[in-house]
């Protein structure tokens, strides 16, 4: 029915098959300010990290690279067993 | 001897009296199983990221505790005992120090190994190597989903 121009909403995309959007690079923000350690008492460096609903972000979106992503899960598991980090919010 | 980090959350119903008679449970069950206490922290008042027990804040102290696996079974077991006690949290964190540790040491060696390679001085100077930050100019985009129907 719909041809492919105009699809998906906001975002001017010209049509369909170009990605000529720029994107920004994703990089890990653990390995860029070479935080180490990811303590999990650091509400502050953690909180963008578990956006509105209190989900942990994932990769494909934060850019966080597999080894301190596995490191920040922990953290903010250990920030919610003691009430730092939300589980879920509403 | 290991390394362990505790954190007990209070009920903001407990008197201070309650909130030091606490900790020398802590100090007590520490010393009789020959362990020590390195640093203890009092976080004061915080806001709950969730409510437990219908509170919205609480107490929070932390302790810096070396001692054996034991130890730290036995003070979990009495912590979970206490009804003054909302949450409490241990971790072992000797040899997770130690890799940052490592890795801090590493890093420093190389930096000085390249910036020897480049002709520089080894430490890095005041005002040298700014980023660039025009690589923010974009702001990330929600991740599309082309529909075909």
């Amino acid at each position: 029915m719909n041809g492919r121009k105009g699809g998906g909403g906001r975002g001017r995309r010209d049509g369909g098959q170009r990605r000529s959007m720029f994107r920004r690079r994703k990089v890990c923000k653990f390995c860029v300010d070479k935080i180490d350690y990811i303590n999990y008492q650091d509400t502050k460096l953690l909180l963008p990290f578990v956006p509105e609903r209190a989900k942990i972000l994932p990769r494909r979106i934060s850019g966080t690279c597999a080894r301190h992503q596995r490191k920040l899960r922990t953290a903010i598991m250990r920030a919610r067993q003691i009430a730092l980090l939300p589980y879920t919010s509403e | 001897m290991n390394l362990y980090e505790l954190v007990y959350v209070i009920s903001p119903d407990a008197t201070e009296e309650q909130v030091a008679e606490l900790h020398t449970l802590v100090e007590q069950t520490v010393q009789g199983a020959g362990g020590t206490i390195d640093k203890t922290e009092n976080w004061g008042r915080r806001r709950l990221a969730y409510e437990i027990d219908r509170h919205r804040e609480a107490t929070y102290v932390l302790e810096l505790i070396s001692g054996v696996g034991d130890l730290m079974a036995e003070l979990e077991r009495r912590l979970r005992v206490s009804d003054m006690v909302l949450r409490h949290l241990v971790v072992r964190v000797d040899e997770e120090n130690a890799r940052v540790e490592r890795v801090r040491a590493r890093r420093t060696t190389t930096t000085a190994r390249r910036r020897a390679a480049r002709g520089l001085p080894p430490e890095r100077q005041p005002g040298e190597g700014q980023r660039s930050d025009n690589e923010d100019r974009d702001r990330e985009e929600r991740p599309r989903v082309e529909v075909q129907s």
